[in-house]
């Protein structure tokens, strides 16, 4: 017989709620504005949902995931989208770690498309597609490129460029023709657009606002991102991110049994 | 729709003539202007492979860089696999399969047990291939660890992305004899794992040996 959460323990069922929680406004912990352009890091607990809002419809949040106890456990882009059979991340999937456990799920998705595969613009290619702002001329309205942001923010965890993965890009869709080229859909993101990640673990989560490397836009104009920091415990037993899928039955029991 | 390119090179000329069997690691430098060539002896076999600056392994492979570079997914005749560093390490020169995948990544015990069963997780996998190779095999001045394990290729696996974003791992295009040949941009180590997957296709449902060869420069 094969493991899943029916043949489980009782112990180990009782640890699960019998019900995901429902985003609410008393449920809010922080809320806090990225700058379009600007980078962030921090540590988002087991239990606790960050929702990531684009304000003016033309955000990208590049991102990458840790677990904060043992940061060798990283996401895995491969690991995510082969088990779940899928090129590009919303409402349903679960954010894999290298070790099979669930960094991070999304119960809440109204964008329908988050990239995986195109990564982040350095600060090479960024000058070359929209030519150079210092700081000392532009002040903090310089450029900031996501490859230079996401060391920034991964410098203050004693981590480098060795952890610098294939990343997330929230809000941007890119698909594939059937040869694999690659097109922006610059008409897919509008205002007010969100993404719940409900962290499943306690995660160093590390953000960067900055442009995403096919913004088809020739101008160098990030716009800002709504953190918003809520209590919604952890995926129930009748969770959308549980369910959608036998491989996230399974990535739930690894993770659960983590902190059994 | 996919493009083929015969290589000129003789075995016969080759400084390095090795096979690799399903299952094992490999490690090997190539120098600058050195040509490797990979061989799916008995066709369908996956041919997990990471490439390392030599002198400076923390510049190594980078998926995004490399689709980032050639605007599309899949590797073919003509792609430059570009480092973390946003430089070529090596470019494809030659190619009978036609296709080779960016984005399936390796098989870990840890992922059998999503993708398959909790109970999978004694069968043998390529991460495991690439922890012993980087712990026995590389250079202790300079050691390889789980964080240094990055997105790798996956040479003559065939892993379909649709416009509507399903990713699928298929029956593989390639067959017995095909090859792939790669010319070095600078002095590489090339860590590879044989695939032992038996789970999905990807092997045929049953992993075979590659040959690995390296030319001088002519």
């Amino acid at each position: 017989m094969q493991t899943s959460f029916a043949t489980l323990s009782p112990l180990a069922r009782a640890a699960v709620p019998a019900t995901s929680t429902r985003y609410s406004p008393e449920l809010v912990l922080w809320e806090d504005t990225l700058p379009g352009g600007a980078s962030w890091s921090g540590l988002l607990r087991r239990g606790n949902t960050m929702r990531l809002t684009d304000v003016h419809g033309r955000a990208n949040v590049s991102a990458l995931f840790f677990n904060f106890e043992d940061r060798n456990e990283r996401y895995n882009m491969p690991d995510t989208l082969k088990a779940q059979h899928t090129a590009f991340l919303t409402r349903g999937h679960a954010l894999y770690s290298d070790m099979g456990r669930v960094l991070c799920s999304i119960p809440e998705d109204n964008c329908g498309w988050h990239d995986t595969v195109c990564g982040v613009l350095d600060a090479e290619r960024m000058t070359a597609k929209y030519g150079e702002a210092r700081y000392q001329q532009a002040r903090n309205a310089m450029h900031r490129n996501g490859r230079d942001s996401l060391l920034v923010e991964l410098g203050k965890w004693g981590l480098g460029k060795r952890d610098l993965v294939a990343n997330l890009n929230f809000f941007s869709k890119v698909a594939a023709d059937a040869a694999g080229a690659l097109h922006f859909d610059s008409a897919h993101r509008q205002p007010g657009q969100y993404v719940d990640l409900r962290f499943e673990m306690n995660v160093l989560v590390v953000l960067s606002a900055a442009p995403h490397p096919f913004d088809t836009s020739p101008h160098y104009d990030p716009t800002p991102v709504q953190m918003t920091a809520w209590r919604s415990g952890t995926a129930g037993a009748d969770d959308v991110c549980r369910l959608s899928c036998p491989e996230n039955d399974r990535g739930f029991i690894n993770t659960e049994r983590w902190f059994l | 729709m996919t493009t083929t390119v015969e290589s000129t090179l003789d075995p016969a000329h080759a400084v390095v003539d090795q096979t690799v069997l399903a299952g094992e690691p490999w490690v090997q430098r190539v120098r600058k202007g050195q040509t490797l060539r990979i061989v799916d002896l008995e066709g369908n076999q996956a041919v997990d492979t990471i490439f390392y600056n030599a002198d400076d392994p923390l510049e190594r492979y980078s998926l995004t860089h490399t689709i980032q570079a050639q605007g599309a997914l899949y590797l073919a005749t003509g792609s430059r696999l570009m480092s973390s560093e946003g430089r070529p390490l090596l470019t494809i020169v030659a190619d009978t399969c036609g296709r080779h995948d960016t984005l399936g990544g390796a098989c870990a015990c840890e992922s059998n047990m999503v993708r398959y069963a909790l109970e999978k997780r004694y069968m043998h996998s390529c991460r495991d291939s690439f922890l012993l190779a980087l712990a026995r095999d590389t250079d202790d001045t300079q050691p390889l660890h789980k964080r240094d394990i990055v997105s790798n290729i996956n040479f003559f696996m065939n892993v379909p992305v649709t416009p509507e974003g399903a990713l699928t791992f298929e029956d593989g295009i390639s067959a017995p004899g095909k090859y792939v040949e790669l010319r070095a941009e600078m002095d590489v180590t090339v860590l590879v794992s044989n695939c032992p997957q038996l789970n999905n296709p990807c092997n045929g449902y049953n992993p075979t040996p590659v040959r690995m060869l390296v030319w001088d420069p002519s």
